[in-house]
């Protein structure tokens, strides 16, 4: 490849591009100044107190921390859905590789709808639970769960290439060492996958943090205790405080920013490590 | 047709891909570009064929300056290194495709493009395999594709880039002497690029050896090898000892070995100026012959039969030298004689 | 024996029996529950749902909106992979990450710019009101929203395959003669039709299935501004469960056509070429 000159053998470099600006900077670009523009009507200070309201701070703390627990439960499940995808031959291993992607492809409010009719108190796994003492719909383990569905699939399709790339020699090189398999799989085979798995991580905690129809029909969305940061937008917006609606947008993408950057710092001491 | 490129430069950033270029060549010349990986050989191509463009220099073929032809209507026939088959086209419609995109006027009918793909399919003694993907023909086939895909065009000049470099060794073989055979009959002009001297030496009417952006020397293959003109020419071909030496008085003496200096009248081609010099000695330049232990400048490190000689290696003061010596005359581990017969001289890189 | 790189096959099998057992419990009970809460009194209700004159105004947006967002997110998408993946440009891999940021931003964000933008409240609010043109709150507004949360599909499935096919193929196509045109419909578009399709399938099922984005900006005119999935929402509000769940289950049922057309067109392009 090669820097496009006047004449450049493949054509069409101009047009392109042309096409690719107007349409990524009048659906996304501008669109997206307008919310980092708006909230600047508060004011420094009037943006501050707007962002740490009580129920403001409580509905992204549930947001982050649910994202970030649902995720971390998602890594062993992930990587164990990736494994046996990639190292096992099983009938019924399509049904299970095109499985992962259901929450991909399910319409957000059927994901809700769905998870809420089966962990609700009369559910047929909320049944069970509630008798165990154990309340899923309509608490932040509620939340936590959907956020768990929606993010699974970031997980495991992030680590699968990766350990289908990863070269068995490497196993076998060091059972001939006379590591135990145990060892090999420990010192070996999740090092090789740590970065990927960092990274499924990261993604599918951007994808929990602002997920709204898989998470708001089990939510209950009591304020302050079951209610996610995207519903608060909504509410503000209902209350035509567009600033204020903004200005919980754009934490949110602050905040999000900040823990991929740190997740991605992370990544980079590791691979030095 | 005829060739001449001039003064042709190209810069990739602050490198410097191709330092002032020039080339002629004339028609039905089989060329060889010859040089280590990053010399410039296929950034050259790629300009001959309108796929990059210089920054300074120019391109002509039969005089007529190639600036502002773009690649399409050039005629110049590629063959790329790892062939660039459209991989969902069969290898008919792949032949045929340079046909069928021809504007209406000159399009031939249905009838002549299949009769012309047939005949060149043939011709390359691949026509059972028409209806395949090129997926599922093997690599020397796809290669004879890839040809036929540029010859149907019937190009004024055909370009290979590493034309052999994916195949196995026996497949490049058998399709070296082919390609060589097809050149002639079909009266083509050509140039490849290769980083193969064996494959440049024995293929090429002249072969031009490239060495960071220049074309270092332009010659018949007999003519590099017997009158190299630079000293990255004597060392890139022929497997020569590259040793230190300073001429002075009419006697090159070799710099820290203990090797017997040599007379003037025994270098070949010019002498360099007086002074630091760099030596090449061939592996059949040298005489050999045993010594008893304790005498002698060399030891024989090991011995190999090669064709009518034995291939043997030699340590000299540390240096590792490569000769040619009669079956038997030596043993691995023995004392001998190392002596220089004759050499290529050339003024040391200051 | 068992080699090096293998587990033992007791092992192996209880791997195999949780990971099967743990996603089928976690995701497709859900799915299995949808169906089961449609059906709870047969077929007539579901029917009748779906009959319903409000519920086929549903449809029949969700249709319009996505018969909008999904052509002109392939023509983008197409138009950008065209011009990341064959040429190099200063500014290449800020392109790249632009036209993926629509996936880490929230869909009620995705919602919420364009509100922003053309609400009542909105910079070209005011504008719109006085020329009496309304987008938020009506079609053009949940077409806006569905182009943002779509926008990167169908280029994210290209790029990557079209980096790794190279410019060679469309280099020969014009030292052979063609022209860029012929270049591209006969060289590239062959080459990537199975991702390209692969590409707007998927657009088209979040283009159907959207609901944050669409839900900011619908208003939730009935019979006007509702989608199937803010359907599925009010009817489930008004506890008209066997309606939503009908509804949802039809939403459901494009999920895994989509998933099952996409593992076809996968094996295809791995047979075919022109899918990674």
């Amino acid at each position: 490849m090669k820097r496009p000159r006047r004449r450049d053998p493949l054509p069409g470099f101009g047009l392109s591009l042309g096409i690719t600006l107007l349409w990524l900077g009048g659906l996304v670009l501008v669109p997206l100044l307008a919310l980092l523009l708006r909230p600047l009507e508060l004011g420094p200070l009037g943006f501050w107190h707007s962002v740490t309201e009580p129920r403001v701070l409580a509905s992204l703390r549930l947001s982050f921390l649910g994202a970030l627990a649902a995720s971390a439960v998602n890594l062993p499940l992930g990587l164990l859905v990736a494994w046996v995808l990639v190292r096992y031959r099983f009938p019924g291993r399509r049904l299970l590789d095109g499985m992962v992607d259901l929450p991909f492809a399910l319409p957000t409010a059927v994901a809700g709808l769905a998870l809420t009719a089966l962990y609700a108190p009369n559910g047929w796994l909320g049944a069970p639970l509630a008798a165990l003492g154990v309340k899923v719909a309509y608490t932040p383990l509620g939340v936590a769960l959907a956020m768990g569905f929606v993010g699974l699939p970031f997980v495991v399709r992030t680590v699968e290439p990766v350990l289908r790339d990863l070269p068995l020699e490497a196993e076998e090189a060091a059972a001939t060492l006379g590591a135990t398999r145990w060892q090999a799989w420990w010192r070996v085979v999740l090092p090789a996958l740590a970065p990927a798995l960092l990274a499924g991580f990261a993604m599918a905690s951007a994808r929990a943090i602002g997920e709204y129809g898989s998470v708001i029909f089990i939510a209950g969305n009591t304020p302050m205790w079951s209610e996610i940061a995207p519903l608060l937008i909504v509410v503000r917006l209902e209350q035509f405080d567009y600033a204020g609606a903004a200005a919980v947008g754009l934490a949110m993408l602050a905040l999000s920013f900040l823990m991929l950057l740190g997740l991605s710092l992370m990544n980079r001491l590791w691979r030095r490590a | 047709m005829s060739l001449a490129v001039r003064g042709l430069v190209r810069r990739f950033g602050p490198a410097l891909a191709l330092d002032s270029v020039d080339l002629a060549v004339r028609g039905g010349e089989f060329v060889a570009l010859l040089g280590p990986s990053g010399s410039g050989k296929t950034t050259l191509l790629r300009m001959l064929a309108g796929l990059d463009f210089a920054d300074a220099g120019t391109v002509e073929i039969d005089g007529h300056d190639m600036s502002a032809v773009p690649a399409r209507a050039r005629r110049i026939g590629f063959v790329f290194q790892h062939y660039a088959l459209f991989r969902h086209m069969s290898v008919f419609e792949n032949v045929a495709f340079g046909l069928r995109v021809r504007p209406r006027a000159s399009r031939p009918p249905e009838a002549e493009i299949a009769r012309r793909v047939r005949a060149l399919l043939e011709r390359m003694q691949i026509g059972a395999l028409e209806k395949r993907l090129p997926e599922q023909i093997s690599g020397g086939q796809r290669q004879r594709v890839a040809l036929a895909r540029a010859l149907a065009i019937e190009p004024r000049l055909l370009l290979l880039d590493e034309p052999f470099g994916a195949l196995d060794a026996e497949v490049r073989k058998g399709l070296r002497r082919w390609l060589r055979e097809l050149h002639a009959e079909m009266g083509l002009t050509s140039l490849f690029v290769t980083h193969d001297q064996e494959e440049a030496l024995e293929l090429a009417d002249r072969v031009a050896v490239m060495q960071a952006g220049r074309v270092v020397q332009f010659d018949t293959p007999l003519a590099l090898v017997e009158q190299p003109a630079a000293a990255f020419v004597a060392g890139f071909l022929g497997g020569a000892a590259r040793l230190p030496a300073h001429l002075s008085g009419g006697v090159l003496a070799f710099s820290g070995l203990p090797l017997p200096p040599l007379s003037a009248a025994a270098l070949r081609g010019a002498a360099p100026p007086e002074g630091a010099a760099l030596a090449f000695v061939r592996p059949h330049e040298w005489a050999l012959s045993p010594a008893a232990e304790g005498e002698g400048n060399a030891r024989v490190r090991s011995s190999r039969p090669a064709g009518g000689h034995a291939h043997v290696e030699l340590d000299l003061a540390g240096q590792v030298i490569e000769a040619e010596a009669p079956h038997g005359l030596l043993r691995p581990g023995q004392p001998c004689r190392l002596e220089a017969r004759q050499a290529r001289a050339f003024a040391a890189p200051s | 024996m068992t080699p090096a790189t293998a587990e033992p096959r007791a092992i192996r099998w209880l791997l195999v029996a949780l990971a099967v057992l743990l996603l089928g419990a976690f995701l497709l009970l859900p799915l299995a529950a949808v169906f089961t809460e449609a059906l709870r009194r047969g077929w007539g209700p579901v029917v009748a749902a779906l009959a319903d004159p409000d519920a086929q105004a549903a449809i029949r947006l969700t249709l319009l909106v996505a018969a909008i967002a999904v052509p002109v997110n392939t023509l983008g998408g197409l138009a950008g992979a065209w011009c990341i993946a064959r040429f190099t440009f200063p500014g290449r891999a800020l392109l790249l990450a632009l036209i993926e940021l629509p996936f880490s931003v929230s869909p009620v964000i995705s919602g919420l710019v364009w509100v922003l933008l053309f609400g009542a409240h909105g910079w070209f609010g005011p504008w719109l009101q006085a020329h009496d043109v309304q987008i938020v709150f009506a079609v053009p507004g949940l077409v806006l929203a569905t182009l943002f949360v779509t926008f990167p599909f169908v280029a994210r499935t290209l790029i990557p395959l079209m980096q790794e096919q190279g410019r060679a193929a469309e280099e020969a196509a014009a030292t052979l003669g063609a022209s860029g045109w012929q270049s591209f419909w006969r060289v590239t578009l062959p080459q990537i039709r199975w991702a390209l399709l692969s590409g707007v399938l998927l657009c088209n099922a979040r283009a159907m299935g959207e609901f944050g984005a669409v839900s900011v900006v619908s208003g939730h005119i009935r019979g006007e501004t509702n989608t199937m999935p803010l359907h599925v929402e009010i009817l489930y509000n008004e506890y008209q469960f066997v309606g939503a769940f009908a509804v949802a289950a039809l939403l459901a049922l494009l999920a895994l056509v989509t998933l099952a057309a996409k593992a076809l067109l996968e094996r295809l392009g791995a047979r075919r070429g022109g899918m990674a």
